[in-house]
C-alpha cells in the first residue's frame, strides 16, 4: 500500500523525481486485508486533512481535535452503539459465564445425543449429549481471549518495531521491513497448519503466541506507513527545530497522530484473528478439548449437521456475531476518524 | 486609490475599447445566466452556495468572476457546465440560456453533447485534473474520437496538432508521455489543448494559473488571451486574484456569499469601487507606494454557507454597515456617476454604493 | 520498467530464502522423522543410521536446507518415508487445487468488483447498502461454517450443484467449493472496490472526463474504474495466498484430493519431506502471484514504470 501513497502523493514525487521513502519491496507493497486498506485510507484521509486545501462548506472556525470530534461522531452511530453493546455483552459472557447459565458443558449424558431443545436446555443437545447452550456461553472465552490477547500482542510489536522502523528509517527499516516479509510471504492458515501440528501444546497460549508471530507484520506495515507520514507533517518539523529529543517527539507529537490508523486495523484485526482460532480448531491445529471453543464445537458438529444442524448453527451464530461486532466496531471508528467521508 | 498602479492603466485602456465594443453589439449573448440558486445538501443542513446569480458573456468576451473561496463562483461555473457533484449539489433555481437555450431543460444526452464540444472548461490543478494513468495523447484525443468520431490515428495527429497549437515543444515525441512526465506549466497548456480542442464557443477557466509559477502564470494566461481572441470565444476567468484579472478581463462581476456584489467593467472597478467589499480586496493589494503602512486586511472572516446572515451577508465585516444592512438584503443597485448618468455595466448591492463610490 | 522489475526480483530473493528456510526449521522441528517412521516399535539402530544418512537427517539444519533448496532446484523434492517421490505426489495433489483456486479467483473478480463498482457509484442506495450488509455478514462468518451451511442448502436439500467434488472433477462440481472459497476475499474485494471507486469518483481527472462531454460508461470505464483498479489488483495477489489457504479448508468439506488433503495427511504421519515439498511449492506460487502483480501494477500505473 506504500505504493498507493505515491499515488496520491504522485505531485511532489513526479517533480522531485525520487521520493524520500525508499521504494517499497515486492511483498511489502501488497495488502493483508480489508483492515490494512482501511487503515492505509485512513492514513491519507490525515494526511488531507492536515492540509485542507478547501474550506469548503464548512465552518472554519472550528479547530476541534481529530478525537473530539470521532467521539462526538461515534456517539451518535447507531452501528457503533450496537457493535459497542454486542461486544459489552460476549465481554461479560468470557469473563462470568455462570452468570447465564449454570449447567456445566463439560457434563454431558449421551442419551440425550443430538437431541433437540427441552426445558432448561434452549439449545438442545450436542452429539455427546452436552448442553449446547451451556457450551455456547462458555465458548466465549475462548474466543475472546485468543482474539483480545492475540490482538494486544501483534499491535504492541507491530506498533513498536513498525513504529520504529518508520521513525529512524535506513538499515532499521530495512531490516524490519524484510523480516516482515519473510512472515508475510506464509499464507496464515498454511503456516497455521504447519506450525501448530509441531507443537505438542494446545494451550490458548500457544495459538495466541502463533497469531501474534505472523499478524505483527501487518500492524507494523500500518504504524510504519502512520509514523513515516506523521513525521513528514510540519508540526513534528517545527518540533524538532525547536529541539525536542527523539523519545520526546515519539512520544507527544508522533505517536498521537498515528495511533488512530493502528486502532482501526486492529480492531477489524480482532475480529479476523477469532475467526481465524475457530478456523484453525477446525482444522484440527487450534485448541484441543477439554478446552470449551466454538471452532471445537462447530468442528465436531460438522459431520452429523445434516441430522442435527442445531449443534452446528449455535455456536457458529455466536461465533460470526463476535466477529462482525468487532469488524462493524472498526468500521465506525474508521468512518469517524475519517474526516474525508463526512 | 487616485494613484493607481501602472498595470491597472494599461488594463483600464484596452478593456475600455472592449467594454465599447460589448455595449454596442446588439446580437444576444452567447451566456446568459438568470437567477441561478444552487444547493448543497449535507448532514448539517442546507448550504447556500449560490443565491440568485445573474451574468451574461458575449463572443469574444471575457467575465472575470471574483471571489474568495466559498463565493460560490466556482460551483455557479460549475452548474453552467453540468458537472455540478449531484448530490449533493442542487440548482434550486434559474435559467442558464447558452445560444439561447435553457440548458436546464436539456436531456442529459444533449447537454453531454455540448459538453467540451461546444463549451469547455480548464481547471486549476492540471496534474489531478488530467488522468494519471493515460497518456496525454489518448485524453486529447479521446475528444476527437468521442465528439467527432475519428479513428485512433487520425485523433492522435489532431492530438499532435493541438499541443502544437499551446506551444508544446516536440508535440510528436511527447504525445505518448503521461501528464506526471510534463512541468506545471505545459501540464497547464495540456488542459487549455484539451478545452480548446473541438473550437468551443465558450470557455470556463476556474482559476486556471493558481497552481503555477508566477513566471509560468502569465505565459499561461497570455496564451489562453491569445487563443480566445484568435478563436473569437466567450471567456469565464474564475479567479481570486485581482492581479490576473487587470491584464484580461472585459468586465468583472465580484461574488459574495453565494451572490454578486458588485459588476463593472474592469478599469471602473479598480479606479472607483462601488462596494466595500471591492473596496476591501483592493486596499488589501500590496502596493510599493505604500512600503512601509500596514497592510489593510478585511476583518472577520467569509460567512457559513449554512449561516448567512440575515441582511447583506457582508454587513458583520462590513466598516460602513448600518442598521438597514442588518435586516435588507440590497438588490444590485444600478450605480451612476456624479451627473446621475447610468454607467454601462456597472452595479452595486450595497445600500450605501453612493458612499462607498466617493471614498 | 527494466530496472522496475530488475529491482522486485531482487528483492524477492531474501524474501524466498527467509520464508521456506522458516518453514523448514519449523517442520524438522516435527519430531524425530525416523521414530515417526517406526511408529511404535523401537527401530533397529542400524537401519535407522541408514535412513538417517539417505537423508542427510545427520547434519546440521543449515546444510540440511541448502541441500534440500539444491536438490529443489534440480526438481527432486525427495521421497516420501514411503517410498513414492514428492514429485509425483505433486502433480497428482496440484491440478485439483488449482482448478478449485482459479474457479475462485475468477469468481472473485468478476463478482466482487462488478458489486463494488455498483455499489461505489450509488453511495447511500439501496444497492449499496445490501453490498455493505451482504459482505459484512459474508465476512463474519467463517469459510468453514459457510461451506457446510450452502454444502446442506444447495447440494443436498434442493440439490442444485453437486455436493461434493468427486473424480474427475468437472467445473460443475468446483462451481460449489469455488462459491465457498472465494465468498469472503469476494467481499472483500467488494468492499475495497467500492470504497476506491467511491473515492476516485470524486477525482479531478474525473470531473475532467465529465467536463469533455464523454459519454457516462466511457468515463466510469475508461477513467473511473481503470484507476480504481490498482489497489484491487494490489489485492488479489496477495488474496492469492489467503486462497491457497482457504483452500485447505474447502477441500477438505468437498472432499476434495488436492493440496490440503495431501499435505494434511503428510502432517499427521510427520513427513518431513512432502510437507517441505508442498509449503514451498505454495510459498514460491504466492510469491510469483505477488511478482506478477507487481508487474501489473507497472502496467496499470505509469507513475510506478517511471519512477
Amino acid at each position: 500500500m506504500p505504493d498507493q501513497d505515491k499515488y496520491n502523493e504522485a505531485d511532489p514525487l513526479a517533480e522531485a523525481g525520487t521520493g524520500e521513502e525508499e521504494m517499497p519491496s515486492a511483498v511489502e507493497s501488497r495488502t493483508f486485508d480489508l483492515g490494512t486498506m482501511e487503515g492505509q485510507s485512513l492514513i491519507k484521509a490525515e494526511r488531507l486533512a492536515d492540509h485542507p486545501e478547501t474550506p469548503a462548506l464548512e465552518d472554519r472556525v472550528v479547530a476541534r481535535s481529530l478525537w473530539q470530534d470521532a467521539w462526538r461522531d461515534l456517539r451518535r452511530n447507531p452501528i457503533f452503539i450496537i457493535s459497542g453493546l454486542l461486544i459489552i455483552f460476549l465481554v461479560i459472557m468470557a469473563i462470568w459465564p455462570t452468570l447465564f447459565t449454570s449447567t456445566d458443558p463439560l457434563k454431558c449424558d449421551l442419551s440425550k445425543s443430538q437431541a433437540g431443545a427441552e426445558s432448561g436446555h434452549p439449545f438442545g443437545f450436542d452429539n455427546q449429549g452436552c448442553d449446547v447452550y451451556a457450551r455456547t456461553v462458555h465458548g466465549a472465552r475462548a474466543s475472546i481471549t485468543v482474539g483480545v490477547c492475540a490482538t494486544a500482542g501483534a499491535a504492541l510489536t507491530g506498533t513498536l518495531l513498525g513504529g520504529l522502523a518508520g521513525f529512524f528509517g535506513g538499515w532499521l527499516d530495512s531490516v524490519v521491513s524484510r523480516i516482515a516479509d519473510i512472515f508475510f510471504g506464509i499464507p496464515i492458515l498454511l503456516g497455521g497448519l504447519v506450525f501448530l501440528s509441531v507443537i505438542p501444546s494446545q494451550s490458548i497460549w500457544i495459538v495466541v503466541a502463533f497469531i501474534v508471530v505472523l499478524g505483527w507484520p501487518q500492524l507494523a506495515r500500518i504504524a510504519r506507513g502512520a509514523v513515516i507520514t506523521a513525521k513528514q507533517q510540519d508540526y513534528v518539523t517545527a518540533a524538532r527545530a525547536l529541539g525536542a529529543g527523539n523519545s520526546r517527539l515519539m512520544l507527544r507529537h508522533i505517536l498521537p497522530n498515528a495511533v488512530a490508523p493502528i486502532i482501526v486495523v486492529a480492531t477489524i484485526a480482532l475480529g479476523t484473528y477469532i475467526s481465524l482460532e475457530a478456523t484453525l480448531s477446525f482444522l484440527g491445529v487450534g485448541l484441543k478439548p477439554p478446552t470449551v471453543s466454538w471452532g471445537i464445537d462447530i468442528s465436531s458438529a460438522a459431520d452429523t449437521f445434516r441430522n442435527a444442524p442445531h449443534i452446528l448453527l449455535y455456536p457458529a451464530g455466536a461465533l460470526s456475531l463476535t466477529v462482525l461486532a468487532f469488524i462493524m466496531l472498526g468500521d465506525a471508528v474508521r468512518d469517524a476518524l475519517d474526516p474525508k467521508l463526512r | 486609490m487616485s494613484s493607481s498602479m501602472s498595470s491597472s492603466t494599461s488594463a483600464s485602456s484596452r478593456s475600455a475599447e472592449a467594454g465599447q465594443d460589448t455595449v454596442d453589439s446588439h446580437d444576444a449573448p452567447l451566456l446568459e445566466v438568470r437567477g441561478l440558486h444552487v444547493e448543497f445538501h449535507t448532514r448539517e443542513g442546507v448550504a447556500k452556495a449560490v443565491n440568485g446569480v445573474d451574468y451574461a458573456v458575449r463572443a469574444g468576451e471575457t467575465l472575470a468572476i471574483l471571489g474568495e473561496s466559498g463565493s460560490g463562483k466556482s460551483v455557479s461555473a460549475q452548474a453552467v457546465m453540468g458537472i455540478l457533484d449531484s448530490p449533493p449539489g442542487k440548482i434550486a433555481s434559474g435559467e442558464i440560456l447558452f445560444k439561447g437555450r435553457d440548458l436546464l431543460k436539456l436531456g442529459s444526452e444533449e447537454r453531454r453533447k455540448i459538453r467540451g464540444a461546444q463549451m469547455a472548461m480548464v481547471f486549476q490543478d492540471a496534474l489531478s485534473s488530467l488522468n494519471p494513468v493515460h497518456t496525454v495523447g489518448m485524453q486529447l484525443g479521446e475528444m476527437y474520437r468521442v465528439h467527432r468520431g475519428l479513428s485512433r490515428k487520425d485523433a492522435k495527429a489532431k492530438a499532435i496538432e493541438m499541443m502544437d497549437r499551446v506551444r508544446i515543444p516536440a508535440a510528436a515525441q511527447r504525445v505518448g508521455d503521461y501528464p506526471h512526465q510534463f512541468s506545471g506549466g505545459m501540464r497547464q497548456r495540456i488542459m487549455i489543448a484539451m478545452a480548446l480542442a473541438l473550437e468551443p464557443a465558450l470557455i470556463i477557466a476556474d482559476e486556471p494559473t493558481t497552481a503555477l509559477d508566477v513566471t509560468v502564470q502569465a505565459q499561461v494566461m497570455d496564451l489562453l488571451a491569445e487563443l480566445q481572441a484568435e478563436y473569437h470565444m466567450g471567456l469565464i476567468l474564475i479567479t481570486h486574484d485581482l492581479g490576473v484579472v487587470a491584464d484580461v478581463a472585459d468586465k468583472i462581476a465580484v461574488m459574495y456569499a453565494g451572490r454578486i456584489v458588485e459588476t463593472a467593467p474592469v478599469h471602473e472597478l479598480y479606479a472607483h469601487p462601488a462596494h466595500p467589499y471591492t473596496r476591501g480586496l483592493l486596499d488589501s493589494i500590496p502596493r510599493l507606494d505604500q512600503k512601509g503602512q500596514e497592510l489593510y486586511a478585511i476583518k472577520g472572516l467569509p460567512p457559513n454557507l449554512l449561516r448567512i446572515p440575515p441582511g447583506c451577508a457582508f454587513n458583520p465585516r462590513c466598516p460602513r454597515a448600518q442598521d438597514i444592512c442588518r435586516t435588507t438584503v440590497p438588490p444590485l443597485f444600478e450605480v451612476t456617476d456624479d451627473a446621475g448618468v447610468t454607467a454601462p455595466g456597472r452595479a452595486s448591492a450595497c445600500h450605501f454604493w453612493k458612499e462607498t463610490l466617493h471614498d | 520498467m527494466g530496472r522496475y522489475v530488475l529491482r522486485r526480483l531482487l528483492q524477492m530473493i531474501p524474501v524466498f530464502i527467509g520464508t521456506t528456510f522458516l518453514i523448514f526449521v519449523m517442520v524438522h522441528a516435527l519430531g524425530d522423522p525416523v521414530n515417526a517412521l517406526f511408529g511404535d516399535k523401537a527401530p533397529d539402530p542400524a537401519i535407522a543410521a541408514q535412513i538417517r544418512a539417505q537423508y542427510n537427517l545427520n547434519d546440521p539444519l543449515w546444510l540440511q536446507y541448502v541441500k534440500y533448496m539444491g536438490n529443489l532446484f534440480r526438481w527432486n523434492f525427495g521421497t516420501t518415508f514411503s517410498g513414492q517421490s514428492v514429485t509425483s505426489l505433486l502433480a497428482t495433489a496440484y491440478p485439483a487445487t488449482l482448478k478449485l483456486t482459479a474457479v475462485a479467483f475468477t469468481i472473485e473478480v468478476v463478482f466482487g468488483i462488478g458489486f463494488g463498482l455498483i455499489s461505489g457509484l450509488r453511495r447511500g442506495g439501496m444497492a449499496d447498502n445490501s453490498v455493505l450488509i451482504l459482505t459484512l455478514v459474508v465476512i463474519s462468518i467463517p469459510t468453514f461454517v459457510t461451506g457446510y451451511v450452502l454444502q446442506y442448502l444447495i447440494g443436498v436439500k434442493w440439490g442444485i450443484l453437486p455436493a461434493t467434488a468427486g473424480d474427475p472433477l468437472t467445473l460443475q462440481s468446483l462451481l460449489l467449493p469455488g462459491i465457498v472459497l472465494a465468498s469472503v476475499s469476494l467481499a472483500y474485494v467488494a468492499r475495497l472496490t467500492r470504497t476506491t471507486v467511491a473515492e476516485n469518483s470524486k477525482a479531478d481527472y474525473v470531473r475532467t472526463a465529465t467536463a469533455k462531454g464523454l459519454p457516462r460508461r466511457r468515463v466510469v470505464i475508461n477513467h473511473l474504474l481503470r484507476n480504481s483498479l490498482i489497489p484491487v489488483v494490489t489485492f488479489l495477489g496477495t488474496d492469492l495466498g489467503a486462497l491457497m489457504g482457504g483452500a485447505l479448508v474447502t477441500e477438505r468439506i468437498f472432499n476434495i484430493h488436492g493440496v490440503g488433503f495431501y499435505l494434511y495427511q503428510g502432517i499427521v504421519r510427520q513427513n518431513s519431506n512432502t510437507v517441505v515439498g508442498f509449503v514451498t511449492i505454495l510459498v514460491i506460487v504466492f510469491l510469483a502471484a505477488n511478482l506478477l502483480v507487481d508487474l501489473l501494477y507497472a502496467v496499470l500505473d505509469p507513475r510506478i514504470r517511471y519512477a
